[in-house]
């Protein structure tokens, strides 16, 4: 009797452990395109980019804890982050006191075309360029525009492609906006 | 679940066909035919022996060899669904629309439907993978049902084998000794066998020659190959064991790598060399006018310090420097760059000449890195020219913007503000590849196109495969249970002598039934011993069961 019941267990954990290992491959085949990317949830990566105007003024992910992080890549060939960026801007100026940070990066273009494109914008934000692609490769940016929304606590709290309205924009800052003392 | 307990005593699992001590046949079934059924030795197979509750069950399920059939076919089928047309990851172009329009456009509606129905990425499909992972439980069950019994009921045989054991084998002989003395028969038998390199028991008067027992593993060894195989498969998809990334890359700029992290490439430079020789008559006939001999792109490969962060780029510290070529990949940890592909004469700076229209003198040239295009270009005191825009890829107008459709420079486009002597307010030019307006009216100045400076574009691939050792000791586990189970047979003969002095002999073998015959022609000529019979030579049906009996 015990010798039974010993091999039922041994039998139910391999089938167990066969079916469990069937149901990890499918998972992560399902997921390969994000497995080493970031997820809502995780930390964010850290990272350091030079701001656009002050080479001395480093942003750097790390430095901004406790507030609120719009992180926007973008590309001056691309009609929607074009679209969306004087929303941004405006919104910005309204949550800028209130603990959310905005940091739009440019996917390695030419110092030149990036600052012609802002200034052609009149928007007011902080801009860095990504001349590597070490940032984008980190966040796993794929297609633009991308956003990554960051709570105060450092994590990803959502991550959107495409292009948002203002009204959005709102309400993702609403989102990451600290808790006011 | 009852046990059988045979005549001898012996108590065996329900399900046991031959006992396991005795070799008495147990069931009805083996008790009427002629020869008994020698698969696994006539031991029960697990799964046989209980079914009682959900997991005996579902174990049976797995257990049974027409369910691994069925999987082996389905997975075949599913398989070969697969290369009826190309695979999405053969096809160059990447987005979802464009996919689906080549399907449609290449391979017509067949082409659209399988498409639609996931069939152009049927590898990673989940159904695909659980398949697959259902054919490696089958496997895996099956040869745990059926291994382990076997294995016991071979490392415990008994020398002497009942009567209707012995009288069941397909080769058995009966009777007295032909010649001399038979209280030396059996030791003539041994010592024959021995020769025949037969490892020999004995036990009182009976004795069991037994040779090549490894080949009843062979199959066993190959299953275990096989998984382990799998399982290399399947550790492809843990992050970190596999990756295969490509990435383009300009002459003189620097890019991380992407699935490395941590790690920058530079291309230095790239280099297409071809064959100078002469169009050769077929080459001429095909339309090729060169034959290339190298693509190599000049590379160095930098990591980040230690607790760098991504976007830091003033840390970085050289590892290597390597010219990679086709079948050269750079090799670091793992990773291999490999050379894939390359596009040539990309614009990379060009050069003007600040022209007046109607004299065409020249008051200066200028040259514009399209990768670092600057605010102003001055040529003296009075004379600069101002760049307002720049397009990399000039796509139109859009409200009187000149727009760029990607920041590849394709097709660039300049707004330039010629501030010269004569007209210190200075004058705004548009000017694109075959194309100036001038929105002011007319300029007294142009910015003559001179010339382009290009530069080319490497293709590379970062790979990495820890799996490979795993594979290939997978297929090595393989095909040394392929080997074994082919090329070695376990024969066996059991010899009994009765007390009247008479000598009753059986023989069995998995397989090569003629091999065993020569081995008893052998030993029977050897000892004088009576001659043996095929009982199954008359039998048809048997006879085509022959290669049936490996495991």
């Amino acid at each position: 009797m015990d010798k039974k019941k010993k091999r039922s267990i041994t039998r139910g954990v391999i089938l167990i452990v066969l079916l469990a290992a069937i149901a990890y491959t499918v998972y992560s085949s399902a997921t390969k395109d994000k497995v080493e990317v970031l997820q809502v949830g995780d930390k964010a990566p850290d990272f350091e980019l030079v701001d656009l105007y002050e080479s001395g003024l480093k942003h750097r992910l790390s430095d901004y804890e406790g507030k609120g992080i719009f992180l926007n890549f973008w590309g001056t060939w691309c009609e929607p982050c074009k679209k969306e960026m004087p929303a941004m801007s405006n919104q910005y100026a309204s949550y800028k006191d209130q603990g959310v940070e905005v940091l739009t990066v440019n996917i390695a273009q030419s110092e030149f075309e990036v600052k012609k494109f802002i200034e052609s914008l009149d928007v007011h934000f902080p801009v860095a360029i990504d001349k590597t692609k070490s940032v984008m490769t980190a966040y796993n940016v794929d297609l633009l525009p991308a956003t990554i929304l960051i709570n105060p606590e450092g994590e990803v709290e959502k991550i959107i492609t495409g292009e948002m309205n203002e009204a959005q924009i709102a309400s993702y800052m609403e989102s990451i906006k600290p808790e006011q003392e | 679940m009852e046990k059988i307990i045979c005549v001898c005593g012996h108590e065996n699992p329900a399900g046991t066909k031959l006992c396991g001590k005795c070799g008495r046949p147990l069931t009805e079934e083996a008790k009427t035919s002629k020869i008994v059924d020698m698969k696994y030795d006539g031991a029960a197979i697990r799964s046989k022996t209980r079914n009682k509750s959900i997991i005996d069950k579902i174990w049976n399920f797995f257990s049974s060899v027409r369910v691994g059939i069925t999987l082996i076919i389905i997975n075949l089928i599913a398989a070969s669904i697969g290369t009826i047309f190309p695979q999405e990851f053969y096809i160059s172009v990447s987005t979802e629309p464009e996919k689906a329009a080549y399907y449609e456009k290449t391979y017509g509606s067949l082409g659209k439907l399988y498409y639609e129905l996931g069939l152009s990425n049927v590898y990673s499909s989940w159904w695909f993978q659980v398949l697959v992972g259902l054919l490696a439980i089958s496997i895996i069950v099956a040869s745990i049902d059926r291994g382990i019994p076997l294995h016991k009921s071979l490392k415990n045989q008994r020398v002497k084998r009942h009567e209707s054991f012995m009288k069941r084998q397909r080769i058995i002989a009966e009777g007295a000794v032909t010649e001399g003395d038979s209280a030396n028969t059996m030791n003539l038998v041994e010592e024959k066998m021995k020769k025949l390199r037969y490892k020999v028991r004995r036990d009182g008067n009976a004795l069991l020659a037994e040779r090549g027992r490894f080949a009843r593993y062979g199959p066993y060894i190959n299953h275990v190959g096989l998984i382990v195989f799998l399982t290399a498969v399947m550790l492809r998809l843990v992050p970190g064991f596999y990756v295969d990334e490509s990435m383009w890359i300009r002459e003189g700029e620097m890019r991380a790598v992407p699935g490395m992290e941590g790690y920058f490439i530079e291309n230095e430079k790239f280099i297409l060399e071809t064959h100078d020789n002469q169009q050769t008559e077929n080459q001429e006939l095909q339309g090729v006018n060169v034959v290339a001999k190298n693509y190599q792109t000049d590379v160095k490969l930098y990591k980040q310090a230690d607790n760098s962060i991504p976007g830091q780029a003033d840390n970085l510290e050289l590892v290597k420097e390597y010219s990679v070529r086709v079948n050269h990949p750079l090799q670091h940890d793992g990773y291999a760059f490999y050379q894939m592909d390359f596009r040539l004469n990309e614009i990379k700076a060009m050069n003007f000449e600040l022209t007046n229209k109607e004299t065409g003198a020249s008051l200066g040239a200028v040259s514009i890195d399209l990768a670092n295009p600057q605010d102003e270009y001055v040529i003296n005191d009075q004379t600069k020219v101002e760049l307002m825009g720049y397009y990399p890829d000039f796509s139109g107008f859009e409200n009187g913007e000149p727009q760029t459709a990607t920041p590849t420079p394709n097709n660039p486009a300049f707004i330039f503000k010629m501030v010269t002597p004569d007209k210190p307010e200075g004058e705004i030019s548009f000017v694109a590849i075959q194309q100036t307006i001038e929105p002011n009216g007319d300029n007294t100045h142009k910015m003559a196109f001179n010339s382009v400076e290009t530069r080319n574009m490497s293709g590379l691939t970062v790979h990495k495969d820890s799996t490979i050792p795993m594979l290939a000791i997978g297929g090595a586990i393989f095909m040394i249970g392929v080997v074994i189970g082919s090329y070695w047979h376990h024969r066996r003969l059991w010899v009994e002598q009765l007390e009247d002095g008479t000598i009753r002999l059986a023989a069995h073998t998995n397989k090569n039934w003629f091999g065993i015959k020569k081995d008893l022609d052998a030993v029977t000529a050897f000892a004088h011993l009576p001659t043996y019979i095929d009982q199954s030579e008359d039998d048809q049906d048997e006879k085509e069961k022959e290669g049936d009996s490996t495991l």
